[in-house]
């Protein structure tokens, strides 16, 4: 072990050593030392050459999201590091575990305006959760295993080493025996006992409890912990965007999304409640409407690793700061008996019967659809019907969604069991997010199939990465194209509140069947609803990634809404398509 | 609004301290003072920051965030001992250089530095001392100024100290604020 390496080299093992199995970028200048020793890793480390670094950026969060291992890109110094930065940025909304490697000018020449030099340190410095200038080879071994613990550790998020080629290409023995030096950073897993026997005190004292679920749960892999403390205590579980597939829609349990485009009943439940339990979500205001008037008659507990996210949009009574799978676990463990939970549980049920009632007057998934039977056109709910009907019959699936109505759809629509299936850019909002993350899923998982959902605006913005599917074999991705013609969320947007000033948002765009053909994948035109069926078994049958074209009625809305910056009170629920 | 001092702990990286200051610019807060330099513990830098805003409780959460950062707390309300420096150049004739002198001294500054037509004061104290000398000075001319900025200590034996951080090696809670 002795032998000399380059720092290239050096940062090949490092990748090893932290488990990588495959990284996804495009090589230039000041990145080429490590491609060039990357070939002699090839066995182990798998290189996934992407069309464009926003591409691989967003295949390695696919990877990362869909594994919960941490997800790797690559780009080179200036251009390939700043076309990093929108996935970077997306990963540090979703706390996704991403490590991104750029090259960087000789460090003789940095600051002095080289070729393709770029400040890539300062550029991601407030979207990274850390991020380190390399310029001397002796400090590879170090910074490679602090950025993978901070990565992955903690809330999750990205991570960004920027190497000069000159580290990469000098020489020396490295020494493998570091130590993290992190004395400021210390996730508290453990919550405080104290408090979490405060939260069951406040739980029991409850009429109209609810848990509320995020990310955190997911990331934690508490999905058992969490089933096991809504069954002991009886209470409605509601899921957030991100908590879609933490908490399973057929459970009795399970009440469904809050938010803009969340159902009548369960922003209505949230306006009642008298206790809300978050567990590993922040209040994001896309769930909470107008803060001020969020919940107002309820005491909040609120469970979440990241002490800033505590007290940030909602006022709290007990926070509990701590892994969402070990302060379940500890809440479980502190619960008192089965006896003395029977009063919770029949307020429990009572506020459920309740709940359920507002249900069935309001919306019901149901409702939407079920649609007219006109057979001259596609109602896009026709194209959710059929896919949640048909995946759940395949199974073994998971669904990357792209931003937009379509995405609100299928978070609305799909009927959501398991997590890690629903994958989608919250925070961030990345159009373009779905083909490359469903690549990144693909390849993490390809015994599986990994659907992606995507509007012709987002499609447009990363198609490219089909090519990269057929260059590495890939077979397992299915594009959904949800095809209204139009940038349809700021259109539907534009007719509730501007008057229907359609400015900038009609859209054309190639025959995206023939354009998937020319790229080698298949391609399928649908324009009826009773074509669906058809072309998704089809997508099914054949043996290699697909792309289907479903042409939808152009101007349906999203519904229910909560116009932006009202209280989910007051929700827009009129559909005029019916 | 209020003025907040916040005193940091963080490890001496580069970037650091950008990363620090740039929470505070991420949402338009003004930094009106701001004393970064070596603390006790090696390796570890001590910055005290003074800002103006009604609400510091979320920025002081983030700065927990930061990798980097070891410890932050808001000393606003505590009992500290609060110290500045200026140095300020004082134009003189030979009518008021003795004035000048004489006044100097009543605030306890120093004279460093004395040209035919200028004298350098350095000048050390609360924040509100310095103020109230700068206005003594003022009428006589200043030709130049630089103040330090507040740096700031809480008094007692509630120590801010870098050490027990870094010789647990990584083993100390941090943003434990509410727990
Ligand atoms: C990169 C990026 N640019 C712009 C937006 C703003 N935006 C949000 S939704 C949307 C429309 C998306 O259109 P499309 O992909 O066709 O999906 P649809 O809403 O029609 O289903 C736009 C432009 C965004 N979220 N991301
Ligand atoms: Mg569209």
């Amino acid at each position: 072990m002795s032998e000399e390496k380059t720092g290239a080299q050096i940062m090949c093992e490092a990748l090893i050593r932290e488990g990588v199995e495959v990284m996804f970028g495009i090589p230039g200048g000041a990145i080429m030392p490590f491609y060039f020793a990357m070939w002699e890793y090839r066995d182990q480390l798998r290189h996934v050459l992407c069309r464009h670094e926003q591409g691989a950026g967003h295949a390695a969060e696919g990877y990362a999201r869909s594994t919960g291992k941490v997800g790797v890109c690559i780009g080179t110094s200036g251009p390939g590091a700043t076309n990093l930065v929108t996935p970077i940025a997306d990963a540090m909304m979703d706390s996704t575990p991403l490590v991104a490697i750029t090259g960087q000018v000789s460090s003789a020449v940095l600051g002095k305006d080289a070729f393709q030099e770029t400040d890539i340190t300062g550029i991601t410095m407030p979207i990274t959760k850390h991020n380190y200038l390399v310029k001397r080879i002796e400090d590879l071994p170090w910074v490679f295993k602090e950025a993978f613990h901070i990565a992955s550790t903690g809330r999750p998020g990205p991570v960004l080493i920027d190497i000069t080629k000159d580290a990469q290409q000098a020489r020396m023995v490295p020494d493998w025996d570091v130590k993290l030096n992190l004395p400021g950073y210390k996730p508290n897993y453990q919550g405080n006992r104290k408090q979490v026997r405060e939260a069951i005190r406040l739980l029991m004292s409850a009429c109209k409890p609810l848990i509320m679920v995020g990310n955190g749960v997911i990331m934690s892999g508490a999905t058992e912990e969490l089933r096991a403390l809504a069954e002991r205590t009886g209470i409605p579980v509601i899921t957030t965007l991100h908590g879609i597939g933490a908490f399973p829609e057929d459970h009795p349990l399970s009440i469904g999304m809050p938010g803009m485009h969340g159902w009548v009943h369960v922003n209505r439940a949230i306006q009642e409640c008298d206790v809300l339990l978050n567990i590993g979500g922040r209040f994001d205001d896309r769930v909470t409407g107008k803060a001020s008037t969020f919940a107002p008659n309820a005491r909040v507990i609120h469970i979440d690793i990241d002490p800033s996210e505590i007290g940030k949009n909602v006022k709290v009574t007990v926070p509990i700061v701590g892994d969402a799978r070990m302060v379940i676990s500890a809440l479980l463990e502190e619960m008192p008996d089965r006896s003395e939970l029977a009063t919770l549980h029949s307020h429990a049920s009572d506020w459920m019967e309740h709940i359920r009632e507002m249900q069935a007057t309001h919306q019901h998934k149901q409702q939407y659809i079920a649609r007219p039977d006109v057979p001259m056109y596609l109602p896009p709910h026709d194209v959710y019907a059929a896919l949640t009907r048909i995946v759940n019959q395949h199974g073994n699936y998971r669904i990357v969604t792209d931003v937009g109505q379509h995405q609100m759809w299928a978070a609305q629509l799909i009927d959501w069991h398991r997590p890690r299936t629903h994958i989608t850019s919250g925070g961030a909002g990345t159009m373009g997010f779905a083909v490359p993350a469903a690549m990144g899923a693909a390849i993490a998982h390809p015994d599986e199939t990994i659907w992606a959902i995507c509007g012709d605006g987002g499609f447009q913005m990363t198609n490219q990465e089909l090519a990269t599917i057929v260059q590495e074999g890939i077979k397992n991705v299915k594009v959904a194209i949800i095809n209204n013609g139009y940038l349809g969320m700021v259109r539907q947007w534009q007719e509730l509140f501007e008057n229907k000033r359609y400015s900038g948002t009609p859209l054309s765009g190639p025959d995206f069947a023939r354009l998937a053909e020319a790229y080698g994948v298949r391609g399928i035109t649908v324009e009826h609803t009773d074509e669906v069926a058809d072309a998704i078994n089809t997508a099914y049958e054949y043996d290699g990634s697909v792309v289907i074209d479903f042409r939808v009625e152009r101007e349906v809305n999203v519904f229910p809404m909560v116009p932006q910056g009202k209280s989910i009170g007051d929700m827009i629920t009129e559909s005029p398509i019916v | 609004m209020k003025k907040h001092t916040i005193v940091a702990l963080m490890q001496d990286q580069p970037g650091a301290l950008n990363r620090a200051v740039s929470l505070f610019r991420r949402r338009g807060y003004n930094i009106a003072s701001l004393a970064v330099g070596h603390s006790e513990t090696p390796g570890i830098s001590r910055m005290t920051l003074v800002v103006e805003s009604d609400d510091v409780e979320q920025v002081v959460k983030q700065l927990y965030r930061l990798i980097d950062v070891v410890k932050v707390s808001d000393v606003t309300d505590d009992p500290t001992v609060d110290r500045e420096m200026a140095l300020t150049k004082v134009h003189t004739t030979s009518a008021t250089r003795a004035e000048i002198a004489t006044l100097a001294d009543i605030f306890d500054a120093k004279v460093v530095d004395v040209s035919t037509n200028t004298m350098i004061i350095e000048m050390t104290g609360t924040p509100a001392k310095v103020d109230n000398f700068v206005e003594v000075m003022r009428p006589f001319g200043i030709k130049e100024m630089m103040r330090t900025g507040r740096i700031a200590m809480v008094r007692g034996t509630n120590t801010h100290r870098g050490a027990e951080y870094v010789e647990s090696n990584g083993h100390v809670a941090t943003g434990a604020v509410l727990n």
